[in-house]
């Protein structure tokens, strides 16, 4: 019990959802908004997007990379997924364009997987490229526009509710969308992945030490491989949902996000070097940044600051990480 | 030297496709208004590349002191003053915009350096901070009805022919050239670069080393910021959105390793001239849809890393000897 007690205090999870507590009562006593089902429901709605990227970009994070390209690939691979349906006719329901997301996802994440494997150069470098291909093919080669009109499965999907939570004194209700369960899906399957395979081993084993991962029996092109292959289909699926609920396809309504994801993510406790890092840590920071975009409007902050407060955010939670692991390496070092 | 290759077949493909444009000297010109400014953000990264680091805040930078610079002039010489508190406003927001270009550079390698954030998140992080920044003070919107003189004094040309961003450019490239391989820093740079933890140990100050590379990368993102505000004549938080690829693209280009260690001035900023040459090439067909530029940076930048990679293995030279030239 005590072991626990202490390495729940050791845990970055542990500050990072106390500081949520206190940031949301702080709310709470600015605006009386806070804890209202509506509002509530709210942030678990504005969560889907960026917790779906966060599955995605934690996983390049631990193998020791930073991807900057899952905003472009997913719209990508929406935009095209859309395109094809749209000029088809399409009229059915939503698993044929989840089936051609996937596929997209999957052979877009594959390209990035192919330079990353192949080429000792910081995947960050690679991503700014294959970042800027995906989304100049997009606006270039297919001359992407808005499509106001998607398939009504994916509309239908989109405007879907699990049940809608009313606000008892303004009367205002939110809906709790279907899509939330693709990120709980997500969730799900990247935590077994992660924890129960081989292969979620070896992405751990990689962002450790890559020779040593090479030297385990790890097959580390492989692993890089087929990682990037996960996180494309995991960041089209995203990009999906972001569509159906928006119900329209607004080709660059995605890019920008990845410095927020990423920054979700690093908050998290996902050390930048990789190998260390959970889930819960990375969705507890998405939602930590969630709930600060969110209230700024709550509490009367003008938009304006948003920018910077996602700064501050981004280099003190990395500073706080980095201070931890140079105190970690210090002991170690003490201790040998 | 491959680059310079480039560069040549470049140039003579311009010249028999495009002939009326190549031979005007306007093509030049506007040129060489063009590429200062992201020519100065990539000698900004390379600096930092050397180190084994990366920048990619200069953008931020530039936008940032732009708009505090603008802001500054505007409140020295309102619309409508007269031409000497014009040239006051002028060398005051030259100053600051330097200043404040150093400061935030300084910022960058404290966190490097000290709190030992990887330069990645460091320099992203004060990327969304410094644009963040420009957005607060700007309000989101465009600040322009800077002083005239501002717009003469960057717009007039060296004997009626060079412009000024140019020689900005030049006086920049020397500079840093001098550094580089004119002083111990430049070696130090490098040394740090190939080997932190040897450099250390061989007694050079790392931590002081690396906060003044990336207070020079701030100062050259400045005047980048500088240059872009005279030729947009105003400034935005969101202006120069695609040269935070484009300088790491030049610089990789040029031939810095991205681990540090490696690779040389004259490279990059070949590098620099190939790009413009090529974008403004690409300008002269006004078929090809500017939607279509991120794609051909990213799929050069993709080129030149994996050219280098097979070239690292002595291919290329294999190829050109079996040509019967010796490369």
């Amino acid at each position: 019990m005590k072991a626990t007690s202490r390495k729940l205090l050791k845990s970055n999870e542990f500050y990072l959802l106390l500081v949520i507590v206190v940031l949301s009562v702080v709310i709470q006593a600015r605006s009386g908004q806070f804890f209202t089902a509506n509002n509530l429901v709210d942030i678990a709605n504005a969560m889907i997007v960026p917790g779906i990227f966060a599955v995605g970009a934690f996983m390049v994070l631990v193998s020791g990379g930073i991807d900057v390209s899952f905003p472009a690939l997913a719209s990508l691979s929406v935009y095209a997924t859309t395109r094809l349906l749209v000029d088809a006719g399409y009229g059915g329901s939503i698993w044929v364009p989840l089936a051609l997301v996937v596929v997209f996802g999957a052979l877009l994440g594959a390209f990035n997987g192919l330079f990353t494997a192949r080429f000792a150069v910081p995947v960050l470098i690679i991503t700014l490229g294959t970042a800027n291909v995906f989304s100049g093919f997009m606006q270039g080669a297919l001359g992407s526009v808005q499509i106001p009109t998607i398939p009504a499965g994916m509309s239908e999907f989109g405007r879907a509710t699990l049940f809608v939570a009313t606000n008892p004194d303004s009367g205002l209700t939110s809906n709790m969308p279907v899509a939330f369960l693709i990120l709980v899906g997500v969730l799900v399957a990247a935590f077994v992945l992660l924890r129960y395979t081989t292969f979620g081993r070896g992405v751990y084993a990689l962002g450790g030490d890559e020779s040593s991962a090479a030297r385990a029996g790890f097959n580390v092109r492989a692993t890089k491989f087929w990682l990037y292959v996960i996180v494309g289909v995991i960041a089209s699926l995203a990009g999906l949902v972001r569509t159906s609920m928006m119900d329209q396809m607004h080709p660059t309504n995605l890019l920008g996000m990845e410095l927020m994801v990423i920054a979700a993510v690093v908050l998290g406790g996902a050390a930048i070097t990789g190998g260390t890092g959970t889930l819960t840590g990375a969705m507890l920071g998405t939602l930590l940044i969630v709930i600060v975009q969110n209230s700024m409007i709550l509490v009367g902050i003008p938009t304006f600051w948003q920018g910077f407060a996602l700064g501050v955010l981004i280099i003190v939670g990395t500073a706080i990480s980095a201070i931890q692991l140079t105190r970690v390496r210090k002991r170690t070092v003490a201790f040998a | 030297m491959r680059l310079a290759a480039v560069l040549v077949v470049l140039l003579a493909f311009f010249a028999l496709v495009k002939t009326e444009n190549f031979f005007s000297l306007p093509t030049w010109q506007s040129m060489a208004i063009q590429f200062p400014e992201f020519g100065l953000m990539a000698l900004g990264v390379m600096l930092a590349m050397v180190i084994g680091g990366i920048d990619l805040s200069v953008v931020g930078v530039a936008n940032m002191t732009a708009i505090g610079s603008a802001t500054l002039m505007l409140w020295i010489a309102p619309v409508g003053s007269d031409a000497g508190q014009g040239y006051v406003a002028l060398v005051a927001a030259i100053g600051l915009s330097l200043l404040v270009g150093a400061l935030a550079g300084a910022l960058n390698g404290f966190l490097v350096a000290k709190v030992r954030i990887p330069a990645i998140l460091v320099t992203l992080g004060t990327f969304e901070l410094f644009t963040g920044i420009a957005v607060i003070i700007s309000g989101g919107k465009p600040t322009s009805g800077l002083p005239p003189q501002y717009g003469e004094v960057m717009a007039s040309r060296l004997f009626g022919l060079i412009p000024m961003p140019l020689i900005i450019f030049v006086v920049a490239t020397v500079l840093v050239g001098l550094l580089m391989y004119k002083t111990a820093f430049g070696t130090k740079l490098y040394m740090l670069g190939s080997n932190e933890t040897a450099a250390s140990f061989s007694g050079l100050k790392t931590t002081s080393l690396t906060i003044r590379t990336y207070m020079l990368s701030g100062v050259l993102a400045s005047a980048a910021g500088l240059v872009m505000l005279a030729n947009y004549n105003s400034a935005k938080a969101d202006y120069g959105s695609t040269y935070t690829l484009l300088a790491v693209l030049i610089v990789v280009l040029g031939g810095i390793n991205p681990n540090g260690g490696s690779g040389r001035l004259s490279g990059v900023v070949l590098a620099v001239v190939v790009l413009q040459v090529l974008s403004s090439l690409l300008n002269t067909f006004p078929q090809v849809s500017s939607f279509y530029r991120p794609l051909i940076w990213g799929a050069v930048l993709l080129l030149v890393i994996v050219v280098n990679q097979w070239d690292r293995k002595g291919n290329l030279n294999r190829f050109f000897r079996w040509k019967g030239k010796d490369a």
